[in-house]
């Protein structure tokens, strides 16, 4: 089988971040378009088997959004968040909390940026994580600190050890 | 230290980079990371003791030279938790493409 072109990557850039990447076949602004409406977040958000119940999204800067993700089990888990920032056609800041408590005293930030080359979409998505030591620390060391790290490699030296 | 707190610094990533590829003494890695990253011995030794009480790594004496490797379990434990995300995310970009798809197709109909 040949390898995946599209496939996610997963690095850690920082002991607090999440880095996804993945490309995609559509320019940004198609991209961006199935990320603002709930028509289309119904069709993709969350894994497979799971179903949205709720797709509330008020897509603008300051705007609240709550989603409800049915698993195959049943079971609901309900996402809120807010957007933060609501850029076209390159940039979506949203916070993101699981709402069950004590989860949801919890919140990470999501910074999703579109760049196209060539008619493709190369997408980012960082996910600020945020626990209480992590954000005390985060105050006391500063947000330069570790902000340019990208050096994202332990991907690379797992699949090496595998 | 919680795993993510041990990887979370770069030395440290470099440090199991570089015994990836087999044992090594605590020189060689104080060498090779004293160099590109301008810390000094006892800085790199504080870096191989965390790892090593934090299981990442093991050592062993031989001699006079500490021989140390990786210890794959809390990597692996890092990877199992990272996997969650690979499956959630994959999946959601899976079905993604599909609805690009569709967008595409829409977008020619309309005669863009």
């Amino acid at each position: 089988m040949a390898a995946k072109t599209n496939a996610l990557k997963v690095t850690l850039p920082s002991d607090r971040e999440i880095k996804l990447t993945r490309e995609f076949d559509a320019p940004r602004h198609l991209v961006f378009e199935a990320m603002s409406k709930p028509e289309y977040i119904r069709k993709w958000w969350g894994p497979r088997g799971t179903e949205l119940t709720t797709c509330d999204m008020d897509f603008r800067s300051g705007g609240r959004w709550r989603f409800v993700s049915r698993g195959p089990d049943g079971i609901e888990h309900p996402f809120k968040g807010v957007y933060r920032e609501v850029s076209p056609p390159d940039r979506i800041v949203w916070t993101f909390t699981y709402d069950v408590p004590p989860i949801n005293e919890h919140e990470a930030v999501e910074t999703v940026t579109f760049e196209e080359r060539d008619g493709r979409t190369f997408l980012t998505v960082v996910s600020l994580h945020d626990s209480k030591e992590s954000r005390d620390a985060h105050v006391q060391s500063g947000m330069e600190k570790g902000a340019g790290e990208t050096y994202d490699r332990l991907e690379e030296l797992l699949a090496k050890m595998a | 230290m919680h795993a993510f707190d041990v990887l979370g610094d770069p030395v440290r990533r470099r440090i199991l980079e570089l015994l990836a590829d087999g044992e090594r003494s605590a020189g060689e890695v104080t060498e090779a990371v004293r160099g590109e990253f301008g810390i000094s011995q006892p800085g790199v030794s504080q870096h191989l003791r965390v790892l090593r009480e934090s299981g990442f790594t093991s050592v062993r004496v031989a001699g006079a030279r500490r021989l140390y490797a990786v210890e794959p379990p809390p990597l692996r434990e890092v990877d199992a938790w990272l996997e969650r995300f690979r499956a959630s995310w994959g999946e959601s970009f899976d079905k993604l493409d599909d609805v690009l798809v569709a967008l595409k197709e829409k977008e020619d109909a309309d005669g863009r």
